[in-house]
């Protein structure tokens, strides 16, 4: 079958890219184009380190065709990052020890930002709900857990040292 | 004078790798590509035991995209076994089989392509002529008198120490007098305790990318938790010198003792080498969890000799790990599980005989306290048992038969640094679990206090 020329939004950027029928979202953003940060544990949407942003909401890049990405909006680990420094949600993480091997981080951190940008307040139900499908093997739920309270806390405006009190 | 640098203990200290995992600027192992880099893959057993007749690559070798195929025959050194840096032997694992498989997934030919899919189709056209035979999946059955024997050696399984006696079928620690001791307890409590086979799993799957350089040498970039390690056994298995490889690692997604074993590296290597490109061979989901190694399984019979007052005076303990169908880690794990069965507790008459038994399973191998963990559940089921046998609080068994610094333990080690009552206090201060006044005194110096007056 033919190649394809797609375009779609990445992290803000206008792009176009000539894919084969079927391709995967993941693997267009890991080898084609080289954005790495969004991981590949499992390949059949078991894992969620490979979720992505589509128009906000959080996909396995893994089961995603890039066809069915066309004319939309799509964000990567890496198009979060601020120019001045972290996202809130990374300073979360990294300060809460929510990271430890960091191969589920990427998904995670994802996961988190459409949480927060639907629901500013999200209560620990909700957090763990929204986590369920990614997995960790390491550094294990809690700080992660956490970490989105902190992050949500940040962003709000109201910082403060969830990990002062916790330890 | 005081280094006003050494002021880290106390203070909780950030990640030094945190910031490249909350950016994903770590680069792991799938992360390394370049640009002529070709993709191995492997062609696996089937079936848990057969005899392997013949390989027929002929299909394989019309996929677009084929490179070159591997066997047996292309590995200078095939055979080996990872512990033998520490002396275990003899070799008995093959890097791809040879006549004979022995546990499903082994590894038997590998197929280099130009992409992941080429590679992947290939091995999927790829014939075997095998002949299947019987196989055995239990560690007792591994033992009785007609069971197909796995090893050149004639035994399913390991033999400890074989300069010394060619025998010896196990660890044994021998204490006191344990016959003595079942003849003078109240009573005897005895347990069967099974434990189940367990994947690491980690998120990121095994894998490496061995990648020829232009002076000879082949840099490979792994995720092996045991860097050295690895590139010791793979320039013993390629029978080059040590300095014709270059190890880079440290970046593990995720490990738990799954990525010691030197699986990927030797073969990568190999083909890095044989082709003169970079090869990556880095496991599927599929693979992480059928084809690497486990936390092995452990079969443990407990016979405690038991006084009414709580007391165990007699300890005797048959363990059988499944090594599966290779050595790997697990003669070390069992030699660790022997010292350690007896417990955390001072019991004067101890014997304790534990196998390291092949079957035709994946090999069990290094995983977080492997030989330790399947003895530590078994022993503390066992101390609740104990407990409710002589109608005592299960706090009061260990308590009283916990032992104390100056204590001599099965294996001939003197007791240092416990803690294991001070511990036990905590713990029961935090869970608020009333402990009598005797119990809140005790303490792990105790006793060596009384004999030093």
């Amino acid at each position: 079958m033919a190649s394809k020329i797609i375009r779609f939004t990445l992290n803000g950027r206008e792009t176009e890219v000539m894919v084969k029928p079927l391709m995967t979202l993941q693997s267009l953003l890991r080898e084609q184009l080289g954005y790495t940060a969004t991981k590949a544990g499992c390949k059949q949407g078991g894992c969620g380190s490979c979720t992505v942003l589509l128009n906000g909401m959080p996909v396995m890049s893994c089961l995603m065709p890039v066809e069915d990405v066309a004319g939309q909006d799509v964000t990567t680990l890496e198009g979060i990052k601020s120019t001045d420094g972290l996202h809130p949600i990374q300073s979360a993480f990294y300060e809460n020890f929510a990271v430890q091997c960091g191969y589920c981080s990427s998904g995670m951190i994802m996961v988190t930002k459409a949480l927060l940008d639907l629901n500013a307040s999200p209560s620990r139900q909700e957090i763990i709900e929204a986590l369920t499908g990614n997995y960790c093997r390491c550094t294990g739920y809690e700080p992660i857990i956490r970490a989105v309270e902190d992050a949500a806390q940040r962003m709000n405006g109201r910082e403060k040292d969830v990990r002062r009190e916790t330890l | 004078m005081t280094d006003q640098t050494l002021n880290v203990v106390g203070q909780s200290l950030l990640r030094r790798d945190g910031l490249g995992h909350v950016t994903g600027k770590t680069v792991y192992i799938d992360d390394i590509t370049f640009p002529d880099m070709l993709h191995l893959k492997m062609v696996r057993s089937p079936v848990p035991h057969a005899r392997l007749r013949g390989i027929d690559f002929s299909a394989a070798e019309k996929v677009p995209g084929f490179v070159r195929a591997f066997t047996h025959q292309d590995v200078p050194k095939n055979i080996y076994t990872i512990l033998c840096l520490i002396g275990v032997g003899p070799d008995e694992e093959p890097v791809l089989a040879e006549d004979k498989v022995m546990y499903v997934d082994q590894p038997i030919a590998a197929i280099v392509a130009e992409t992941e899919a080429a590679a992947s189709e290939a091995v999927s056209r790829v014939k075997l002529d095998l002949e299947e035979l019987p196989a055995v999946l239990d560690v007792e059955e591994a033992l009785k008198p007609d069971a197909p024997i796995l090893k050149d050696w004639g035994t399913n399984y390991f033999i400890y120490d074989y300069e010394y006696d060619q025998k010896n079928a196990y660890r044994k620690v021998r204490f006191g007098d344990v016959d003595k001791g079942f003849a003078e307890a109240d009573l005897i409590v005895k347990g069967r305790y099974q434990t189940s086979p367990t994947e690491h799993a980690p998120v990121e799957t095994t894998g490496c990318v061995a990648k020829p350089e232009p002076d000879g040498r082949v840099t490979v970039y792994t995720n092996t938790q045991a860097l050295f390690f690895t590139l010791d056994n793979t320039a013993l298995i390629l029978q080059v010198p040590f300095q014709k490889l270059h190890f880079v690692g440290g970046t593990v997604g995720g490990g738990f003792g799954g990525k010691v074993d030197v699986i990927v590296e030797p073969i990568a290597t190999l083909a890095a080498t044989k082709t003169g490109r970079p090869v990556k061979y880095k496991f599927s989901r599929a693979e992480e969890m059928r084809a690497s190694s486990t936390r092995g399984a452990w079969r443990m019979y407990f016979e405690d000799g038991v006084m009414k007052d709580g007391h165990i005076i007699a300890r005797k303990v048959t363990s059988y790990a499944d090594s599966g169908a290779y050595n790997r880690h697990t003669p070390y794990a069992v030699t660790k599980h022997a010292a350690n069965v007896a417990g955390p507790y001072r019991i004067p008459n101890v014997w304790i005989d534990a196998y390291c038994v092949y079957t035709n399973r994946q090999p069990g191998s290094a995983m977080r306290g492997f030989g330790v963990t399947p003895a530590s559940f078994a022993i503390e089921v066992q101390m609740n048992k104990i407990a409710e046998a002589v109608g005592m609080d299960p706090w009061a068994i260990r308590l009283i038969n916990a032992y104390r610094n100056g204590d001599m333990k099965p294996h001939r080690k003197v007791v240092e640094d416990a803690t294991l009552i001070e511990v036990m206090q905590a713990a029961a201060e935090m869970v608020a679990h009333p402990l009598p006044e005797e119990f809140k005194k005790m303490s792990s110096s105790d006793r060596e206090e009384a004999k030093n007056g």
